[in-house]
């Protein structure tokens, strides 16, 4: 690994020739408690028909894996070089440079080396090379080269679900090696062996039998959405009545689920039906394709493809001509990256054009669906809305970049720009942590678990850091972004790390600014606060 | 106080060594990226130890404003709570600094009568540590808050919409928690 470290001449004294215990590839993972999520549930892999399940517990000594286990993988890794050319090249090509090492917030907020994604990467090239390379199979370890063992087995697994597929370190690497799909390839292998999450694999088996991750069935969706409706009639005097299911309408609208059920995410919910109600948009919710994201991407690529599959079938159903998504980071990834390979050409479905502005989304031509953001963004550009920033005065707002949004086919501008226009107080963080350099909340990929929350302090470190910089600075205490994994794991973060600091999806603020038609005058924000200004009136 | 015009000058060294002997504490790789990135945010552990122990030290010579030195602790202590360190190792980077002290003032000490001020300052040195002891607790207690209040807060919801859960009664409860939203339950009536 490349270092930029040169001795002093009183640390030269001290150097100790001996050579080092062991190497990385002979010291086994270590599982510590709070690093890691618990084991799947053998009752939630049989919902979805993945191979080997069973109760299981990483931190149990006996995984219970099938006797021929080793087979299982070397025969998925086999497969998978077959199929995907990008993991092949990405088996092979890697100098170790270093130039990835010191970028993946694991690493820099834990401090542990096989956290660089350089090591990271090692732990499954290691295996690759023993089994599927001459060199490998010749020389072993001098070509860096091991045999599967149980224990490598583990090393695996602690460590690709120690990664959130974030590609910060992609950025940086000179070929552009994508670590993300590596561990993807990664987590597949555990995934044949049974040893998923509890985290990952609740949320699929909800997610394909009730079309959300939280298992919402319809009459909580509707009731979820009645309390929304409630709050809105108590701050704009305005009743709102928006439908579920309707046929024949123009719009389906698709969010992830934590937005009807977990705060802050229940506010940005509130602004989408507020800004809809406004424009008179002739848009449907669906219960049944009721999820934005993705779980399933955390498992398999089959398995992602299958939970993708309801967002257009129920497009089809519905007989809508084009999809809103909500404000999701992996949605924006899976839609514009995946969603038309694995289910389209979505072509019963018409290209997307803005009924407010006539604008027609070009860019989602194939895919037929647009994100929040890029809608509003366009109303704003288009003088469509009547806004007014001063009701989120009592915020000094920061942006977060989420990873998916920023660097999986980036929309980076269009969010700036809708906060630009909805607030009046918007600080960027420093430069090296936003945008396509953002960094990581920590706990992406289904690693937003309870249990693992020193591994999630760690690896959202680097990103508090710039908060709290921003915070300190200029006295900012909100957190904007549009990610629901954001929204659902950075109020933890920030308690932690930068208390003060509050977290809010972008349309929360653009419900607070939105003038409505025939709205009384506003006191309150989305959360039932006294307005700024208004706090006497109260 | 002549003990401290000494420390003053022998600054620089002292906290060098101070500095690397924390850094020791990590695996090699590690301390070689947190010794030598600058960058205050690609490297906040490395910059928040260099940063935190330069006003520490100050803190001492100072006399230790206990406000003020708290905070420079916790922005150290905060970060090795979550490493994986056990408590006895998290802690472990403020007793090296007697040594430390010690050895770059080994002539000084000899030929002078400093022994009650090496003394007095090395109690202020436990003292910190005592002091870190606590915020090093409280920061794990934080983790545990952090946890519960997310399980509470799923929860929570749950059983709101099912009016089964009498908001008033339970506002205590959930105080930790700013984030959840009370006044729902109110609305619905």
């Amino acid at each position: 690994m490349a270092t930029k470290f040169t001795a002093k001449p009183d640390e030269l004294s001290k150097i100790d020739h001996k050579p080092p215990k062991k190497g990385w590839m002979d010291t086994p993972a270590e599982f510590k408690e709070h690093t890691f999520c618990w084991g799947a549930k053998g009752k939630n892999l049989n919902i979805v028909d993945f191979p080997n399940a069973r109760d299981w517990s990483p931190a149990e000594e006996d995984w219970k894996l099938p006797e021929n286990w080793q087979e299982i993988v070397l025969e998925g890794i086999k497969d998978r070089l077959g199929k995907y050319r990008s993991f092949k090249l990405f088996m092979d090509i890697c100098v170790r440079c270093g130039a990835c090492a010191d970028k993946c917030h694991f690493f820099i907020g834990g401090g542990d080396p096989k956290n660089m994604p350089v090591l990271r990467a090692e732990i499954l090239r290691s295996i690759y090379r023993k089994y599927f390379t001459a060199s490998g199979k010749m020389l072993g370890k001098i070509a860096g080269a091991r045999e599967l063992t149980l224990d490598v087995l583990k090393e695996l697994w602690y460590y690709y679900y120690q990664c959130t597929e974030c590609r910060r370190c992609s950025v940086f690497c000179p070929y552009g090696i994508d670590q993300a799909e590596i561990t993807m390839m990664g987590r597949e292998l555990t995934n044949l062996l049974g040893l998923n999450t509890d985290w990952i694999s609740g949320p699929v088996a909800n997610c394909y039998m009730k079309g959300n991750h939280l298992g919402l069935e319809p009459h909580t969706i509707t009731s979820s959405v009645e309390f929304f409706l409630d709050d809105i009639e108590t701050i704009t005097g305005i009743r709102i009545k928006p439908t579920f299911n309707r046929k024949g309408a123009e719009i389906l609208f698709v969010t992830p689920s934590g937005d009807l059920f977990a705060d802050p995410g229940t506010y940005t919910a509130m602004g989408y039906l507020m800004l809809f109600h406004e424009l008179g948009l002739d848009y449907t919710w669906s219960t049944y394709a009721s999820e934005g994201g993705n779980f399933g991407f955390f498992t398999s690529n089959e398995m992602a493809k299958r939970l993708n599959a309801k967002i257009y079938a129920e497009a089809k159903r519905l007989g809508v001509k084009w999809i809103i998504g909500g404000e999701c980071g992996h949605m924006w990834r899976v839609i514009n990256q995946y969603m038309d390979t694995w289910n389209g050409p979505a072509d019963f479905l018409e290209e997307p054009v803005s009924p407010i502005t006539g604008t027609k989304f070009e860019n989602a031509k194939s895919t037929k669906m647009v994100h929040i953001a890029e809608f509003t963004a366009d109303l704003i550009k288009n003088g469509k809305l009547k806004l007014d920033p001063a009701r989120n005065d009592r915020l000094k707002v920061t942006w977060h970049d989420s990873c998916n949004t920023a660097r999986g086919m980036g929309i980076l501008d269009e969010p700036r720009y809708v906060l630009r226009n909805v607030c009046n107080h918007f600080y960027e963080m420093p430069e090296d942590t936003i945008r396509e350099k953002t960094f990581c909340c920590g706990s992406g990929t289904g690693l937003n678990a309870s249990e693992n929350m020193e591994l999630r302090m760690r690896g959202g470190f680097p990103r508090a850091n710039a908060v709290k910089y921003v915070r300190d600075n200029y006295g900012v205490n909100m957190l904007a972004n549009i990610c629901a994994i954001d929204r659902a794991t950075l109020n933890a973060l920030m308690e932690y790390w930068a208390p003060d600091v509050s977290v809010c999806g972008l349309h929360e603020l653009v419900g607070n600014a939105l003038v409505m038609t025939g709205e009384k005058e506003r006191t309150q924000d989305l959360r039932l606060e006294p307005l700024h200004g208004k706090e006497a009136e109260e | 106080m002549k003990l401290n015009s000494l420390l003053a000058d022998k600054k620089a060294s002292i906290l060098e060594k101070w500095f690397d002997v924390i850094i020791e504490s990590y695996p090699p790789d590690t301390s070689n990226f947190l010794k030598n990135q600058s960058n205050r945010f690609a490297n906040p552990a490395g910059s928040a130890i260099s940063q935190g122990i330069e006003n520490i030290f100050d803190e001492l010579l100072r006399g230790l404003n206990q406000g003020n030195t708290l905070q420079f602790l916790d922005n150290i202590v905060r970060i090795r709570a979550v490493q994986d360190f056990t408590p006895s190792q998290a802690l472990s980077f403020i007793f090296p600094l007697k040594r430390i002290i010690r050895e770059e003032l080994t002539v000084e000490i000899a030929g002078s009568q400093l022994s009650d001020e090496i003394l007095a300052l090395e109690s202020k040195i436990d003292d910190l540590a005592l002091s870190a002891f606590d915020i090093y607790m409280k920061c794990r207690e934080k983790i545990y808050e952090i946890k519960a209040n997310e399980v509470k807060s799923m929860t929570f919801r749950l059983l709101q919409m099912a009016n089964l859960i009498n908001t008033e009664g339970h506002e205590s409860d959930f105080k930790g928690n700013d984030k959840l939203k009370i006044k729902r339950g109110e609305v619905k009536k």
